[in-house]
């Protein structure tokens, strides 16, 4: 249903421009990557010209920011900006790399209940107004920072692993989430040399299970973890495949790609020899 | 697919044994029920089909398949024989009991419920005894 802002230019911003997608990144369980896909899907639809904000909703855990290598940068969060400490551009970081990015942190020192659930909705119809996309990293668990976390989002990604814990919460989560949010999978971590060999529910395993339109599927790679390290999003690294999963991910998102996603291929005895410089 | 792996390998691939873990654990989930309490109904399935005919218990297979995100069960039950018996299975001693959670197996059984409820899975149940060794076709 908002297929028709796709192809809308950043440029266009003299005429009222049409609201951004609010897409909430959820999961249940923790662990599973919500905010290392929050990261890179933002970074990759940021790299596709679209404005985007990642916000941050894991109150107390603070951890998009490091992911991202932001954390030097942040200066407020968005309980300062929710309590009228500062106004929002005060908390919005920006990203060199990326320049189309933004990152909304979450207060690392405070509690989710201390999170109001209906000015955080605002605060979400608001950031829609100016960005293209909205990305919330849901913290894990069902309680209230999930309940704020998915509040303000018409969008869902759902993160699920292939283990039986992780494809056991995303379903009570897409139970959760209700008929009203489009929602999305996104299959993460995946080993395909184990699936292969019957040690690894495959894809079709868990969307048996799941039953949503799959969104990609990222394998579970050192690029992943090295990138994380550096605080540099994969995505934005030409040369790795994981990158340009999380790329073709940022395509289906903004509708230019309609091609169903592919399972990651087994890395090959090259890739395992010369590929482990990075 | 899950058995012939069983078969050829002694013991089963763990993916397929996550899957079919999940598969139990998520309906269990789904309709709010302990997994004692789907093994329970299992066992008092087989309790009441087995006072009108004589049932392969050992090689029973009781399923539940999900379909979409509702749950349907399915019951492969060997018949061996007719119970011989001298008089029709009488009405239990005390009042039916409403439908229950409870896990213990209520000792009376309403027969007349289980009589309409058996009547869809009849067809699967007119199954003989497979010769051992055979394939065993899939419950779904």
């Amino acid at each position: 249903m908002h297929e028709v802002l796709e192809h809308e230019s950043p440029a266009a911003s003299a005429v009222p421009r049409k609201r951004g997608r609010a897409i909430v990144i959820t999961s249940g369980k923790g662990g599973v990557g919500k905010t290392t896909t929050t990261a890179n899907t933002g970074a990759a639809l940021a790299a596709t010209g679209a404005t985007v904000v990642l916000v941050d909703a894991d109150v107390g855990l603070r951890n998009l920011d490091i992911v991202l290598g932001l954390e030097a940068r942040v200066r407020h969060h968005v309980l300062d900006v929710l309590e009228g400490v500062v106004p929002l551009d005060d908390a919005l970081v920006s990203d060199k790399r990326v320049p189309a990015m933004k990152l909304l942190a979450a207060a690392q020192t405070r509690e989710k209940d201390d999170v109001d659930t209906a000015a955080f909705t605002d605060l979400i119809g608001s950031l829609r107004d100016r960005f293209d996309y909205v990305l919330i990293d849901c913290p894990a668990g069902i309680e209230k920072g999930f309940a704020n976390a998915i509040a303000g989002a018409d969008e869902a990604i759902v993160v699920c692993t292939p283990e039986v814990s992780a494809v056991r919460d995303a379903d009570r989560v897409v139970g959760l989430l209700g008929d009203a949010r489009a929602v999305k999978l996104i299959v993460n971590r995946l080993r395909p040399a184990l699936v292969r060999k019957g040690k690894m529910l495959s894809v079709d395993d868990v969307n048996s299970i799941l039953r949503l339109p799959l969104l990609g599927v990222i394998a579970d790679a050192p690029d992943v973890i090295v990138s994380t390290n550096r605080g540099e999003p994969v995505a934005l690294d030409p040369a790795s495949p994981v990158g340009e999963s999380y790329r073709q991910i940022a395509q289906r998102i903004n509708g230019t790609l309609t091609a169903p996603p592919e399972v990651p291929r087994e890395r090959s005895f090259f890739d395992k020899v010369f590929g482990s410089r990075r | 697919m899950f058995e012939f792996i069983q078969r050829l390998f002694g013991k089963p691939a763990s993916g397929a044994m996550a899957k079919e873990r999940l598969r139990l654990v998520l309906l269990s989930d789904h309709l709010s029920l302990a997994p004692d309490v789907v093994e329970s109904l299992k066992h008092d399935l087989l309790e009441v089909i087995s006072r009108y005919v004589e049932v392969d218990a050992a090689n029973c297979d009781v399923t539940f398949e999900q379909q979409e995100r509702q749950v349907a069960m399915l019951a492969n039950i060997p018949i061996l024989g007719m119970r011989t018996r001298s008089t029709p299975p009488s009405p239990p001693p005390a009042a039916p009991p409403p439908p229950s959670h409870e896990p213990d197996p209520a000792p009376a059984l309403d027969l007349a419920a289980p009589r309409k409820a058996a009547a869809p899975a009849g067809a699967r149940k007119k199954r003989r005894k497979r010769p051992a060794g055979a394939a065993v076709p899939s419950a779904g």
